[in-house]
């Protein structure tokens, strides 16, 4: 784990527990850790841990590639022809850093029940993984995880939030 | 703590009453349902039976009379002193039947003390007075062990008779359950429906932005009271359901990034995985025995409803179509399970035999259809219906005499209240500033009422009447 990625990590974790409310219940399930990877995936942070970004890291990979996003039709879970460049450009990237492993989050729009939701979410990562997958990625360096309606890239409630919202992130993990 | 229920004849006759051999009377015979013409209110017993309409829609509420409860004693309690109780205690017996939407307490204005000797024997003429219908007394007593005695008697003020009573012997820690009970007490006998007001609604409490809401699992009474937390908000947490025997919930969560499904023991604090080497289960309900769990699972894009033991082991795999299958919920006996799926090219609801077999759908009103539920009593299935708005509505089993109960933007995810007559679910609201909370609604479709809650909430889940 490369030094910038290991402070990113830790600053999202502190970020994390703040956010949390300050009464915390006396018996709790063992307390997970939130990952970086959802935060690296949307934010679309820099975070060079001194004003250089280290190859085949996430920061490398977003913005070296057309995008880390694709997006869908509502209740859609192709992938149209501008989704093809994109993750053509991701399959390109990913050849460079043959041992770079990713993770595709599937999220959907609130326009949708909550549990169809997460099934779409999971048909949307896993229609991205495929295609990545026929450009020549192994499978075994892609995992996917769903997050249906749960985690929203914008919080308008109007046809261009939602399509912003209808999307699979290609995550690169370290 | 089990509640104990025994007649009060017996537990009263150490007392002394200035009214004396009520232990004794023999309680007077319930009204003949059958009788047809209201009879003068004056000719006491035979006069038109004391019921609530509930059929086809809600007649008038009905006035009711629920005064503070007296105690023989004030004595000092780990619930507090008896003389407040009793006031406690009346107040919840006046919110839940208020809040069915049935009955119209008297206003406080209108309420005298009672005396404890008048507790049975109700000054009948001036309840009369006040327009109300019915009558609700009761009494409080601390045991000598630490325990509460909560006696609860119903009258027909009119006929001037006692129609049942009820007493309830509770630890402190429960004392809201006697007001519960007693209040289910009432509302059975004058409406004929089941109880409901003696139980909880697990759900998620949401709070903070709607980008990055930070949820947690939480219980409470159906009323608001003694609400917690089960979990931190660490973990995004989903959809949770109350097992059968209210000991466990199962629910899915996303604690270190895998979103799977966990039984919540209550009691311990301790959670265990439902099924391992999973990529992504979710929906999880038990089934009305707790012996098996349904849940979804998505497998390379594709998601079916599955069933597995509650103790863990082998999914068995109930559905098998290239479209999103999930939601499973069984019949209340068990035979059956309804579900939804896409597999026609839009969500439905379909109806399928416990092993999967038979799987047919039962929604055809034109539009989408997601989230059903099955309701107790067996006679409806609850659901989201899709198109413009999200509305919550009611279907048969076999999919006829649907009717739509709410109407706002995004009302989703019904819950059924252990009687099968009310519904909770959840209300989301538009924009950035847009939150959920959670509402409740009659079948009938009236009495609409936000349900209160100490954050946002989502995901309600009502669990069985408590023994």
């Amino acid at each position: 784990m490369s030094r910038f990625t290991s402070i990113l990590l830790a600053a999202t974790a502190l970020v994390a527990v703040a956010g949390c409310a300050k009464k915390r219940p006396p018996v709790l399930p063992p307390a997970p850790v939130d990952s970086g990877a959802m935060d690296q995936g949307n934010t679309g942070q820099n975070g060079s841990a001194n004003g250089a970004i280290v190859p085949g890291s996430d920061a490398d990979f977003q913005r070296s590639v057309q995008s880390n996003t694709v997006n869908f039709a509502l209740d859609m879970y192709d992938i149209d022809s501008t989704a093809r460049a994109i993750l053509d450009s991701q399959a390109q990237w990913l050849a460079r850093f043959p041992n770079v492993r990713i993770t595709i989050e599937g999220h959907a729009d609130e326009r949708g029940t909550r549990e169809y939701n997460l099934a779409l979410g999971d048909r949307r990562a896993n229609a991205t993984k495929n295609y990545l997958a026929a450009k020549g990625v192994p499978s075994q360096r892609m995992t996917t995880i769903s997050y249906g309606k749960e985690r929203p890239l914008r919080v308008g409630s109007d046809d261009q939030s939602w399509a912003e919202n209808r999307r699979a992130v290609t995550v690169v993990l370290n | 703590m089990r509640m104990n229920r025994f007649s009060l004849i017996a537990a009263l006759s150490g007392l002394a009453l200035a009214a004396p051999a009520f232990a004794q009377e023999a309680a007077p015979s319930p009204l003949d349902p059958q009788a047809t013409a209201p009879a003068d209110p004056a000719a006491g017993q035979g006069s038109a039976p004391l019921e609530v309409s509930v059929t086809g829609g809600i007649s008038a509420p009905m006035p009711i009379a629920i005064p503070a409860m007296p105690t023989a004693a004030v004595v000092s309690t780990a619930a507090g002193s008896t003389d407040v109780l009793g006031r406690q205690l009346a107040d919840i017996v006046n919110n839940d039947l208020r809040n069915s939407g049935l009955f119209t307490p008297l206003a406080a204005s209108q309420l005298r003390p009672v005396a404890f000797p008048e507790v049975t024997a109700p000054g009948f003429d001036y309840w009369g007075g006040t327009g109300a219908q019915a009558l609700v007394q009761g009494f409080v007593r601390a045991n000598g062990d630490g325990n509460l005695t909560v006696g609860c008697y119903l009258y027909d003020v009119f006929s001037k008779v006692e129609l049942t009573r009820q007493g309830f012997v509770v630890a402190p820690s429960d004392w809201r359950r006697a007001g519960h009970k007693c209040a289910d007490m009432v509302y059975t006998r004058l409406t004929g429906e089941g109880a409901y007001f003696d139980s909880r609604v697990v759900y998620v409490s949401e709070t903070g932005p709607k980008a990055r809401r930070i949820k947690r699992l939480a219980i409470m009474d159906q009323d608001g009271a003694n609400h917690r937390f089960l979990t931190n908000g660490q973990s995004i947490v989903l959809t949770p359901r109350f097992a059968p025997n209210q000991q466990s919930i199962v629910y899915m969560s996303y604690v270190n990034d895998k979103p799977a499904i966990y039984v919540y023991d209550i009691g311990s604090g301790k959670q265990r995985l439902v099924v391992a080497n999973a990529s992504l289960t979710f929906a999880p309900r038990f089934s009305p025995d707790g012996r098996s769990i349904l849940f979804s699972m998505a497998q390379a894009g594709n998601t079916d409803v599955y069933r597995v033991s509650s103790q863990g082991g082998a999914p068995q795999r109930l559905t098998n179509s290239p479209g999103i299958d999930t939601g499973g919920s069984y019949s209340p006996d068990g035979s059956k399970i309804v579900f939804e799926s896409d597999r026609s090219g839009g969500q439905q609801i379909y109806v399928m035999n416990a092993d999967g077999s038979n799987q047919q759908r039962i929604s055809f009103g034109g539009g989408r259809y997601a989230t059903p539920v099955w309701s107790p009593r067996g006679d409806l299935i609850a659901f989201t219906k899709l198109g413009g708005g999200f509305r919550i509505g009611i279907m048969s089993p076999s999919g006829g005499g649907e009717k739509l109960l709410t109407d706002d933007w995004q009302d989703e995810g019904p819950s059924w209240s252990p009687n099968g007559r009310v519904i909770n679910f959840y209300r989301s609201g538009r924009g950035g500033a847009g939150k959920a909370d959670l509402w409740s609604v009659d079948l009938t479709g009236v009495n609409e009422r936000k349900i209160p809650t100490p954050l946002d909430g989502s995901d309600p889940a009502w669990g069985p009447l408590r023994p």
